[in-house]
C-alpha cells in the first residue's frame, strides 16, 4: 500500500483519495457490486480451473486456452440449439463448454500421463493454439462460427450473435444482481472442496500431488488420476468460457476474449486463495472489485497505465506478503536441511 | 571441549557437554538418535558455532567460524553421506576447496603421485585417476579420508562410517584407523552401533537427550551398561526369534523373477525363492544390489520382466499393488516417510492409504470419514502410536512413529505375507525393538515374512534362513544355525561361496 502510495504521489495524485475511490467503486456506489460480480464469475472459474490441478501439484496453466474452446463449445452449441427453448440452449451451452474445455485439457494430461512430459510447457503453447484457433474460426475461415449474414460482417468479420434464449438468467437479490456463471461457480466450488475431502478420487488425488512413491505403493491408477484431474480442471475453465458467452458477449468474440487474460488471472486468484475452492470465490469477488474500480477510475486526469500499475502492484505485494507469511528464514542450518524451510 | 551448549529454536540440542579425545586414541561418541551428537561433532568442525562453552586443541583455546578454520585448526570430518564430486576424479576430489591449491589445476600427475603415496601408506587402495561414480561405497569413503588426510587432519570425526559398509570393508577401515592412531592422530567415532565400538574405541562418551551421561574405557565396560547409559533403561536384546519347525505350507513363493530398475536396467536376475507359513527369511547383501526391486517385484509396486510371484496357489498380477494387496501381501517399504506414508496426510487418513477404496472405509466412491476415524482410533491405541491426535500430519511424527503408523496399516491387513525393507534403519533401539517384537509376533501367527536388510546382525537375530543377495541374484541360502558371518559376508561382498 505505501509503495502504491509513492507512485501515486509521484504521478501527482492524493493516495488516500484514491483509494477512498477504489473501495467505493468496487463495492459501494450502486449497481458497483453487480459490476463487480461480472467481472469476478471468469475469475471465480478459471480460479477454481487453476485450484483443482494445483492442489495436486498437477501444474495446469492452460485455463486460458480450455476457456477459449469453452467458449467454443458453448456458442456452437447456442448456435445449434437456437430454435429450442431457453433451458434446453442453456443446459446444451454448459455441456458445450464442459466437454470442449475439458477435451482440450485431456491433450496435456494424457501426453503427462503417459509420456511424462511437462504440463507446464504443454499447456502453456496449446494455449496459443486456441487463441489461433479462435481467431480463425472469424476471421480466417467461414466456418459456423462466423457472421456472414450481412455485406458489413463479410467485410468486418464478427461471430453470430446468439438468440436471445440463449442468454443466461441472473439472480437479482436487489442489493446486486448475481450471474447465473456466478452461482454456478459457486456451486462447482462446494462440489470441488467436497470432492477433494470425501471422495477416493480426491484422496488419491492428495495422495498423488504429496508423494508420488507414496501413491503407487498405495496401488493409486496414476495415470487415471492425473487425467482425470486435467479433465475436471479443463471443464471448469471451458465452464469459463461459457458463462463469458452466455452471461456476458453472447458472440464468440476473439479479441476480446483474448485481451482479457482471464485463464491467467485465474492462477492468481488460485494462488491467493491458497488452492481452498471457498477462498477462491472470496479471492475471484476481491479482484472482480479491484479490477472493476480500475475501470471506472480511469478517465480525464487518471490514465489507464495508472490504473494497471496499481493493480498490478496491488497484486504484487499481496502475493510477496504471502510468501513471505509462509516461508521463515532459517538462520543455523542443521545440515542437510534447506536455509529456506516450508512450514 | 567445555561446556558446550547449543539450542536450536524449541530444542536444546547440547546441553553443557564436555567431551575431552586424547592423542592418538579412538574415542567413541555413542547415542540414540536426537541425542545430540551429531550437533556436537557440527561444532567441533565449525559447522555451528556454540551458544556458550568452548573448544581447546592442544590446550590453547581455539574459535572457530566456518569448517575452514577447523580445517586449518587440523579437525576433518568424514560425513555419513558423502560430499564428493561424482563425475571428478579422486585426485580432483582430493584437493577440491583446499586452500593451498592454486587457481589453474597443478599438474595432475603430481597430485595423483601424492594421493598415491598416502593410500599406500594408511592400506586405502584407490586409484588416484578413476572418476568417484565408478567406485564403490568403500572406496569413496576411503577419498573422504584421503581428502582429510590430504588436508594435515590430525583430529577425524567419522559420522556412521560403517552403515554402508561389508563386514569386509568395515574390517579395512578399523585397520586403516589403527594405522592413523598410531601416529598419533586421534579419531572421533559416532555411532550407535555397540559392538564395533566395543572393537574399535579405546573409550567411550554418550550422550542422552543433550546431555553428558559419561565416559568410559572401553575395556572396563560391556555392552549392556553401554545400552543402559544410552537408554537410561535395562535393554531387552533377547529378541532372537524362537526357532520352529516351519510347516510345509508355502506362504510366499518366487519362480525365476526378474526386473529392471528406474534406469531400465536390469536389476532382478531370475531370483527364485520361497517363505513358509510362520517364518523369516531374511535377504542380506549391500544396498544397491537389488533389494529394493525384489520388494517391489513381490509387492506389485514394479512390474516384473519375467517370472511368477505365487500367494495362497494364486500368481499375483505384476506391477499391480492392488492386487497383491487383496491377496495378503503386506509390505513395509524402505523409504517410510516418502513411500510407507504420504507425509502430509494425516495419520488417519495413512492408515486407510490401501483401504480407502473397499467398504467399509468407503461406499460408492464416498469415503466414510466416522469410520476411518474410529479405525485410526483403535489403531493408534493398539499399536501405540504417540501423536497428538489421529488428524496429525504423518510428516509431524518422529521415525518411529512413522514406522508403527505403516506396521500398524499393514499387520491390520491381516496379511499372509509380510516383505519388510530395512524396517528398523534409522530407528533409536526402543523403536527398533517395537518394530521387531511386532514382526516376531506376526510370524508366531503363522505370517511368513520376508526380511530385506542392511543390518546382518538383524537378520542374523530374526530370519530362520537367510539368502544372500548380489547384484541382483540370490547367491546363496543358509540356515541361520549353519550362517557363519565371514562366510554371509564374502557372499555380500561377491565372493564365490
Amino acid at each position: 500500500m505505501a509503495a502504491t502510495a509513492v507512485v501515486l504521489l509521484a504521478a501527482g495524485k492524493d493516495p488516500i483519495a484514491t483509494y477512498a475511490r477504489l473501495f467505493d467503486r468496487a463495492f459501494i456506489e450502486p449497481g458497483s457490486l453487480s459490476n463487480t460480480m461480472i467481472t469476478a464469475t471468469p475469475l471465480l472459474l478459471t480460479g477454481l480451473a487453476a485450484a483443482a490441478a494445483f492442489r495436486m501439484r498437477l501444474w495446469n496453466i492452460g485455463a486460458e486456452g480450455q476457456l477459449y474452446l469453452g467458449a467454443v463449445g458453448a456458442s456452437g452449441a447456442g448456435l445449434l440449439l437456437r430454435d429450442q427453448s431457453g433451458a434446453v440452449i442453456i443446459a446444451g451451452m454448459i455441456a458445450g463448454g464442459l466437454l470442449f474445455g475439458a477435451g482440450w485439457a485431456v491433450i496435456p494430461g494424457l501426453l503427462k500421463a503417459y509420456f511424462n512430459t511437462n504440463e507446464i510447457i504443454t499447456t502453456l503453447m496449446l494455449n496459443y493454439v486456441a487463441g489461433l484457433f479462435l481467431t480463425y474460426l472469424i476471421f480466417g475461415s467461414r466456418s459456423f462460427w462466423r457472421d456472414l449474414s450481412t455485406f458489413s460482417a463479410r467485410a468486418f468479420p464478427q461471430g453470430k450473435p446468439l438468440p436471445a434464449a440463449a442468454m443466461w438468467p441472473s439472480f437479482d437479490l436487489n442489493l446486486v444482481v448475481l450471474p447465473f456463471g456466478f452461482v454456478l461457480g459457486v456451486l462447482a466450488a462446494g462440489l470441488l472442496w467436497w470432492l477433494y475431502r470425501s471422495t477416493i478420487f480426491g484422496l488419491q488425488a492428495r495422495i498423488l500431488g504429496d508423494s508420488q512413491s507414496a501413491a503407487r505403493y498405495a496401488g493409486v491408477k496414476t495415470r487415471r488420476v492425473v487425467v482425470t484431474m486435467m479433465a475436471l480442471s479443463g471443464a471448469l475453465a471451458g465452464l469459463g468460457g461459457a458463462s463469458e458467452i452466455g452471461d456476458f458477449r453472447h458472440v464468440l468474440d476473439p479479441r476480446g476474449l483474448q485481451q482479457a487474460g482471464l485463464g491467467y488471472a485465474g492462477i492468481v486468484v488460485a494462488a491467493l486463495g491458497r488452492y481452498n475452492p471457498f477462498a477462491v470465490v472470496l479471492v475471484a469477488f476481491l479482484l472482480g472489485g479491484l479490477a472493476n474500480a480500475g475501470y471506472s477510475l480511469q478517465g480525464p486526469g487518471f490514465p489507464a497505465g495508472l490504473v494497471g500499475v496499481l493493480q498490478g502492484m496491488i497484486l504484487f505485494f499481496a502475493l510477496g506478503g504471502e510468501l513471505l507469511i509462509h516461508y521463515r528464514i532459517s538462520l543455523p542450518l542443521p545440515f542437510g536441511e534447506r536455509g529456506l524451510s516450508r512450514q | 571441549m567445555r561446556s558446550i551448549t547449543k539450542r536450536f529454536p524449541g530444542v536444546l540440542a547440547n546441553d553443557a557437554v564436555d567431551f575431552e579425545a586424547r592423542r592418538g586414541e579412538v574415542h567413541a561418541l555413542l547415542g540414540e538418535n536426537g541425542a545430540g551428537k551429531s550437533t556436537l561433532a557440527s561444532i567441533l568442525t565449525g559447522l555451528y558455532r556454540p551458544d556458550s562453552g568452548e573448544i581447546a586443541i592442544d590446550g590453547k583455546t581455539v574459535e572457530f567460524h566456518s569448517p575452514r578454520d577447523a580445517t586449518a585448526a587440523g579437525v576433518s570430518m568424514v560425513h555419513q553421506h558423502f560430499r564428493l564430486a561424482a563425475s571428478l576424479t579422486v585426485a580432483d576430489n582430493i584437493v577440491l576447496g583446499y586452500k593451498g591449491t592454486p587457481w589453474l589445476r597443478t599438474n595432475p600427475a603430481t597430485i595423483e603421485a601424492q594421493v598415491s603415496e598416502l593410500a599406500r601408506r594408511y592400506r586405502m587402495p584407490v586409484r588416484p585417476d578413476a572418476r568417484v561414480w565408478q567406485l564403490s561405497v568403500g572406496e569413496q569413503q576411503r577419498v573422504e579420508i584421503l581428502k582429510a588426510l590430504y588436508r594435515g587432519a590430525r583430529i577425524l570425526i567419522l559420522d556412521e562410517p560403517t552403515s554402508l559398509l561389508t563386514p569386509q570393508e568395515a574390517e579395512d577401515l578399523f585397520e586403516t584407523l589403527r594405522r592413523m592412531t598410531a601416529e598419533g592422530r586421534t579419531i572421533v567415532f559416532v555411532s550407535h552401533k555397540l559392538d564395533e565400538l566395543m572393537a574399535i574405541s579405546d573409550r567411550v562418551t554418550v550422550l542422552r537427550g543433550g546431555k553428558l551421561i559419561g565416559t568410559a574405557n572401553t575395556r572396563e565396560t560391556d555392552q549392556r551398561a553401554l545400552a543402559r547409559m544410552m537408554i537410561g533403561r535395562e535393554v531387552v536384546f533377547t529378541q532372537a526369534k524362537q526357532s520352529h519347525d516351519a510347516t510345509d505350507d508355502i506362504a510366499l513363493e518366487l519362480k525365476g523373477v526378474s526386473a529392471r530398475d528406474d534406469l531400465g536396467l536390469q536389476a532382478l536376475h531370475d531370483v527364485s525363492l520361497s517363505v513358509h507359513h510362520g517364518e523369516i527369511v531374511g535377504v542380506a547383501g549391500v544396498a544397491g544390489n537389488g533389494q529394493r526391486q525384489l520388494a517391489e517385484a513381490i509387492s506389485g509396486a514394479r512390474p516384473r520382466t519375467v517370472g511368477e510371484v505365487v500367494v495362497k496357489q494364486r500368481k499375483l498380477r505384476s506391477g499391480d499393488p492392488e492386487h497383491a494387496v487383496l491377496n495378503g501381501v503386506a509390505y513395509i517399504p524402505e523409504d517410510r516417510m516418502d513411500t510407507g506414508v504420504s507425509p502430509s496426510l494425516s495419520i488417519a487418513e495413512n492408515l486407510v492409504l490401501k483401504s480407502h477404496r473397499r467398504a467399509p472405509i468407503s461406499t460408492h466412491g464416498v469415503l466414510r470419514h466416522d469410520r476411518i476415524l474410529r479405525n485410526a482410533r483403535e489403531l493408534i491405541k493398539r499399536f501405540a502410536i504417540s501423536a497428538p491426535g489421529p488428524d496429525t500430519p504423518a510428516r509431524r511424527l518422529s521415525g518411529g512413529n512413522v514406522q508403527k503408523v505403516v506396521l500398524a496399516r499393514e499387520l491390520s491387513s491381516s496379511p499372509e505375507v509380510i516383505v519388510a525393507a530395512n524396517p528398523t534403519r534409522g530407528l533409536d533401539v526402543g523403536a527398533t525393538e517395537a518394530v521387531r517384537s511386532l514382526l516376531l509376533e506376526a510370524a508366531g501367527r503363522g505370517v511368513g515374512i520376508l526380511l530385506i536388510s542392511e543390518d546382518l546382525d538383524e537378520i542374523l537375530l530374526l530370519a530362520d534362513r537367510i539368502a544372500v543377495m548380489y547384484e541382483g541374484r540370490i547367491v546363496g541360502v543358509v540356515h541361520r544355525s549353519t550362517a557363519d558371518i565371514q562366510h554371509l559376508g564374502l557372499m555380500m561382498a561377491g565372493a564365490s561361496a
